[in-house]
């Protein structure tokens, strides 16, 4: 059987890669795709432990379901956002939508 | 080395190279084809971890919804944003810095916790029957699953909304 520790260091690196694309990303869409990655890096946290340590209780299972919906949520508004700034201002660019920055 | 070890290292190996592509690629489109990858190596660990249903879950929401949407954005505003242009911004190098430091904190504390040995599951029948008698139980989880649901809805009006095209004159 595969250790459990296997599952969480491959989750650490899974969101440590995804951070770095959302910190370093120019493009709006690509750091989207970070934020996804560093999402699914929880959801793998969250049935490993469920697996190894809670899988008489259900809850781990739920919170797994729960963080789908919100991503879909996310990236449905996300990328709505997106569309919408590229019609008004021709950019995808996050550094140059800079309207609100101080 | 077990079998199920075998398949974890392979997964986890075309996972974890496909999200260092996603991150790196030139090419945007590509990169919305690494995700796709990245999101299938998750769900064969989704599947090594006893849950078919949520690996089904899985490539039906994230890599036929999130990830095709992802892509026809990517499409639909491709000509503001050549492939030749910079994708990295001039902070990468310290985003990286960064990113290290995060997985050195995260595995420093991901190697405390005691090994674990998975007690045997019930059967999977049952197992899923239970999941979906647990999300409408009132002593389950029905508030957070009927929160979800008027989430998702206001979502996706909202998003509508937003990406509605601008009024003439606007």
């Amino acid at each position: 059987m595969v250790p459990l520790s296997w599952y969480l260091i491959l989750a650490a690196a899974l969101f440590a890669v995804g951070i770095f694309g959302v910190l370093a990303r120019r493009n709006a869409i690509a750091i989207l795709m970070g934020i996804e990655l560093m999402l699914n890096a929880v959801n793998l946290n969250l049935l490993a432990f469920w697996r190894y340590l809670w899988s008489d209780n259900l809850t781990g299972v739920v919170f797994v379901i729960m963080v789908l919906a919100v991503a879909a949520a996310e990236v449905a508004v996300g990328l709505a956002l997106i569309i919408s700034i590229y019609r008004r201002r021709s950019t995808v660019v996050a550094e140059e939508i800079d309207l609100l920055k101080w | 080395m077990t079998l199920a070890q075998l398949i974890f290292l392979a997964a986890a190996a075309v996972t974890l190279v496909a999200a260092i592509m996603v991150v790196t690629a030139p090419r945007l489109i590509h990169a919305g084809l690494w995700l796709i990858l990245s999101l299938a190596g998750i769900a064969v660990l989704f599947i090594l971890l006893d849950n078919g249903f949520l690996a089904v879950v899985q490539v039906a929401i994230y890599i036929d919804a999130i990830a095709i949407l992802i892509i026809i954005a990517v499409m639909l505003t491709r000509a503001v944003m050549s492939d030749a242009d910079r994708q990295i911004n001039r902070m990468g190098l310290a985003a990286a810095f960064a990113s290290l430091i995060l997985l050195a904190g995260l595995l420093a504390m991901v190697l405390q916790v005691p090994a674990a040995s998975p007690a045997p599951l019930v059967e999977a029948e049952v197992n899923l029957d239970a999941l979906g008698r647990a999300l409408v139980d009132v002593d389950g989880f029905i508030l957070p699953f009927e929160v979800a649901s008027v989430l998702l809805v206001a979502a996706l009006v909202g998003a509508i909304l937003v990406a509605m095209a601008p009024a003439r004159g606007d």
